[in-house]
């Protein structure tokens, strides 16, 4: 597809390339938003969901007889309750419904109540009792790749292993640098936590309403589970307060489900913070082990990587997460010689899966701390040894893929290298602006300022030949005497601001001001998830393509009407325009009770599998990316850190709301700023020690500074619009150049993330 | 649960008296949390925020009479001349919403050796006011916290009051966490300086918030007080040290016990040097 043919050329003032009001926002600043955890049926239930104490236990027993004996209790479900297969999971079915004879994390979901009231179902659920022979977790991804300790799945704990190999495999280089690293557990942190109503229909079905990313792979799994055909559950997407990749997995959906079936009355769930905490899986946490070589100039001769990813109890993503990281694995650089080895593994760990940067991020702090390692070795400037080895248009990937569009790295780096820096601290002490804030912890002694550089890359859409498409359908016909259009996807809004987006591709494609969203649900087909950067490209897409299947019958319709040639037609600003003629007609007088209706299928260019042996494909739809400078104030003597700047120069290839764009490159960068410095999930022996937001700490407005961002639009022209996917990219250098500032303040090597006070004063 | 609202601090006694159970709330930044949780249920909730006298301070003869509800906003906002280091203190709890709603009474209450105004009452020398139909006393703040998340008061009393002596030199109060804002303490430390007083007082560093009475003595011998210039630093350094020393930390979740230990040092000789400059700045307008 291409970009500007098929415009109409004329700028419609709320169509593309403007910040339109989000329709969401208003109501979600006041408060009056209705999320998912705001809904309410007349003569509901309250689910409550018994979690596995241990992270690894054999169940001897479960007794629900007190349980179900408390006044107000519906239901006490266990496995044996569930109708169809006990099994789900979004790339192989390994996850239990409700656990059986083990489990293999903290957390893991046992039985299910149902309840007049929420506090009784909580309190019916203590009442649970089980029987556990506990066993020893397994924890380490390394020692599952060798093979050691007991399996926790058929076929042993390698969830994936996925081996890139280019060029030369035993080659030598005059410079090299190694490095060990380590990325810690990061939560998504969504505001809303997990929730959602099933209301049981009289046809044997039931409705779903629930906050999630993927409809149709949710309804999937949910039959599977009900062993009901598809058309007997109906979702609807609620209110969804957030989620970066934490709502791809099931959450509450089976269990709603299976409550209001069994009960015969709508049950609502909502999970609490902790609970949250539990009930959605996490980012990856990994080791790396890199090495680089190159030439005495610093320019790549050869990369070698081992990365291990623990991919917890189940499966989920990890294959996928797997795959980013290893295709991913050296970065946005030419490297003739590749040799990376990337497990995916099971652990009794928490289940981890996918989150914003998937697989890229924890690769980015690998590679990009080994280049400034090399640049220290070769006597460069982190951006001089970056600039050398820069990939661009036409650049090899370690699969062989060859980049087809803009690539521009060297552009960024050069462009934010010449960004101007924060001033020095001067004038009126103002703790807000010191490491430590508020707390008062330093007035300059011991603030030493630091600046780090990185750049990361990330695949926009799903990549590996998966069958990755969006329906829309969009219907244009006059509403009270104005032209109105309408769209229907089954595309999750989920804060990224979607719904603006889509409105803003229908007036610039049809001219009409009055856009309706219709609620997203399963009546119609998939749109995908809302992950991987890719619904404004996929979505966008579809949309796109329904609206000109609408304006191709609309001007056809209109030349008939009027008698014009329709191929000298078009819409704008609510008028059929001829080119020569200039505005012919109202669209309204136009439609005349005609109504223009289309769906249509889209999808990307194909992508195509890895080779199993080799990693060599085309596997790729498209790459994004990003730059950071950071720059940091650090106690030394503390360990307490203030990034005092964090600028960014992101390629969006075209920014369809350019606000929108911006809320996602500072968000992005936030997210990335924390898990540089204060995100983790700490876990000992398969045991969350901190799911609550008093322990698990995100960044605050004092930890996150104003940003300095540049947008390059360099047009994809194989996406729409050419436009190129936003919210990841940001996340994924954010990280790397934040952990640099520090160690150049510091002097110190620093190989994990989060960096805590205690890596900074050696206690 | 009964929901207790009395509207006079007599009322509350009696209801104290005759219900010892019944949880006091102010706030609710703490209690609420815990029966959100479900770690607590109590039969009944004592709700102080009708009683007028308990939101009101006042100042008499150089001593500050706190209400035990007042809200750490107002602390903030009206107190920060006369109760620096307490101002300080409450300045680092939780976010806006929680300083409006969080009080010291309700900090006192729940005795968390986190607790961020702790080390500054202990430095100050502040005296907790409680009251019971029995009558009135005061505990010295270092009598006050007796273990994790326990206090002194006993089962009829209720705080409803602190006294603190109004700033004559210099206070400080610093906390580490591993954000720069609304975060819980990692440690946290709070010196006070004033004719012939040193105090000095360590939080989460140990089961109970705690004086380091073998710092304070130090500083009270070795202070320069007759001719206050700046300060050496191997006074600073052995301060810290001290400081150091009396603090037994854990490890945990937020932090090891020798960063505790190590960022307390570093606390106590920064926060020295801020309040040695201060009581300085105060004997120099005197002169």
């Amino acid at each position: 597809m291409t970009i500007s043919t098929e415009t109409t050329g004329v700028t419609e003032a709320q169509g593309i390339g403007a910040s339109p009001v989000r329709p969401d926002g208003t109501m979600k600043v006041r408060g009056e938003f209705a999320y998912s955890s705001d809904l309410w049926h007349e003569d509901m239930l309250w689910g409550a969901t018994l979690r596995s104490p241990h992270p690894h236990a054999r169940i001897t027993g479960v007794d629900i007889a007190a349980a179900l004996a408390v006044p107000g209790v519906y239901a006490v479900l266990t496995h044996a309750d569930v109708p169809g297969v006990n099994r789900y999971g979004l790339e192989h079915p390994d996850q239990p419904v409700l656990a059986e004879d083990v489990v293999r994390y903290q957390g893991e979901p046992i039985a299910l109540v149902a309840a007049d009231h929420p506090e009784t179902a909580r309190r019916a659920m203590k009442r649970i009792e089980v029987g556990y022979e506990v066993l020893e977790p397994v924890t380490d991804s390394e020692a599952a790749v060798a093979g050691q300790g007991p399996a926790l799945h058929p076929g042993g704990n390698v969830v994936r292993h996925v081996p890139i190999r280019r060029g030369e495999q035993n080659v030598t280089a005059d410079v090299v640098v190694t490095g060990t690293y380590e990325v810690g557990m990061q939560d998504q942190a969504f505001l809303g936590p997990e929730s959602g109503l099933a209301v049981p229909a009289e046809d044997g079905g039931v409705d779903l309403y629930v906050a999630t990313q993927w409809l149709h792979v949710d309804q999937q799994q949910i039959v599977a589970a009900l062993g009901l055909p598809p058309e007997k559950v109906r979702l609807t997407l609620a209110g969804v307060g957030g989620a970066f990749g934490g709502r791809e997995d099931l959450s509450i959906q089976v269990h709603a489900c299976l409550l209001a079936l069994h009960t015969g009355k709508p049950v609502k769930m909502v999970y609490n913070r902790e609970e949250s905490f539990y009930g959605h899986v996490h980012r990856h946490p990994a080791r790396m082990y890199y090495e680089h070589g190159a030439d005495r100039d610093g320019r790549l001769v050869y990369v070698k990587a081992k990365i291990y990813l623990d991919g917890g109890a189940y499966a989920s993503t990890t294959a996928a997460v797997a795959g980013n990281a290893a295709t991913l694995g050296v970065g946005p650089y030419d490297v003739p010689n590749v040799t990376v080895d990337c497990w995916g593994t099971y652990s009794n760990n928490p289940p981890c899966g996918a989150m914003r940067g998937f697989g890229a991020v924890q690769a980015a702090f690998g590679y990009e701390s080994q280049m400034d390692r090399l640049a220290e070795a070769c006597g460069l400037d982190p951006v001089e040894v970056r600039l050398r080895n820069a990939m661009s248009e036409g650049t090899v990937m370690p699969t062989g893929q060859v980049v087809d569009s803009a690539a521009p790295v060297e552009e960024l780096l050069t462009r934010l290298r010449a960004m101007p820096l924060p001033a020095e601290r001067s004038g009126e002490l103002d703790l807000r602006r010191l490491p430590g804030g508020v707390s008062n912890t330093t007035h300059g002694e011991g603030v030493v300022r630091g600046v780090g550089y990185a750049v990361g890359i990330k695949n926009i859409c799903f990549s590996e030949g998966f069958d990755d498409y969006s329906t829309a359908r969009v219907r244009l016909e006059a509403v009270g005497g104005e032209p109105a259009a309408t769209v229907q996807t089954a595309a999750c809004e989920v804060g990224q601001g979607l719904v603006t987006i889509l409105q803003q591709i229908i007036r610039t494609e049809l001219g009409v001001e009055q856009v309706t969203i219709l609620p997203m649900d399963t009546s119609i087909g998939s749109a995908g998830s809302s992950s991987a950067s890719r619904q404004t490209y996929m979505t966008g897409g579809a949309v796109r393509a329904a609206a000109l299947k609408v304006r191709a019958a609309l001007v056809a319709h209109a030349a008939r009407v009027l008698g014009h040639e329709h191929t000298e037609l078009s819409v704008a600003g609510g008028k059929v325009v001829s080119r020569h003629d200039g505005v012919l007609a109202d669209l309204v007088d136009v439609l005349d009770g005609e109504a223009f209706d289309e769906t249509v299928e889209w999808r990307h260019r194909p992508t195509e599998a890895l080779d199993p042996e080799t990693g060599q494909g085309n596997a790729h739809v498209q790459y994004g990316f990003a730059a950071h400078r950071a720059v940091v104030d650090v106690d030394t003597e503390l360990g307490l850190v203030k990034v005092v700047a964090l600028d960014c120069v992101q390629d969006v290839g075209k920014a369809l709301n350019p606000q929108a764009v911006l809320g996602q490159i500072q968000g992005g960068s936030a997210q990335g700023l924390g898990l540089a410095v204060m995100e983790e999930i700490q876990t000992r022996g398969g045991v969350i020690r901190n799911p609550s937001f008093t322990d698990y700490l995100i960044p605050t407005v004092l930890d996150m500074p104003p940003m300095r961002i540049e947008v390059l639009e360099l047009a994809d022209p194989h996406a729409p619009y050419g436009l190129r996917g936003v919210g990841e990219p940001p996340t994924i250098s954010s990280t790397p150049a934040i952990v640099a500032a520090i160690r150049a303040a510091t002097g110190l090597a620093l190989d994990r993330v989060p960096v805590r006070p205690e890596h900074l004063t050696g206690t | 649960m009964d929901f207790l609202r009395p509207t006079s601090l007599d009322e509350a006694l009696a209801i104290k008296a005759q219900r010892p159970d019944a949880v006091p709330i102010a706030g609710g930044t703490d209690v609420m949390v815990e029966l959100n949780f479900d770690h607590r249920r109590p039969e009944a909730l004592l709700d102080l925020t009708r009683i007028g006298e308990l939101a009101e301070w006042s100042t008499l003869d150089g001593t500050v009479t706190l209400g035990a509800g007042v809200p750490y906003a107002r602390v903030i906002d009206e107190l920060g001349d006369a109760l620096p280091g307490l101002a300080m203190a409450a300045r680092t709890v939780g976010s806006p919403q929680i300083r409006n709603r969080g009080t010291v009474g309700g900090n006192l209450g729940a005795a968390s050796p986190a607790g961020d105004t702790h080390p500054v009452l202990l430095a100050t020398g502040a005296r907790v006011e409680v009251a019971s139909v029995r009558g009135r006393r005061f505990i010295a703040a270092e009598d006050f916290y007796t273990g994790v998340k326990r206090n002194a008061l006993e089962p009829d009393e209720l705080i409803t009051a602190v006294r603190l002596p109004a700033a004559t030199g210099g206070e400080q109060f610093a906390k580490i966490g591993t954000r720069n804002a609304m975060v819980i303490a990692v440690c946290s430390f709070a010196i006070v300086l004033r004719e012939g007083h040193v105090g000095a007082a360590i939080g989460s560093a140990a089961p109970t918030p705690r004086r380091v009475g073998e710092a304070e003595r130090f500083l009270l011998d070795e202070l320069p007080w007759d001719a206050p210039a700046p300060l050496a630093d191997s006074l600073k350094r052995r301060f810290g040290d001290l400081v150091a020393s009396a603090a037994t930390p854990i490890d945990d979740v937020r932090g090891s016990a020798a960063y505790r230990t190590h960022a307390l040092s570093v606390l106590a000789r920064r926060t020295l040097t801020w309040a040695w400059d201060g009581y300085r700045g105060s004997v120099l307008q005197c002169a």
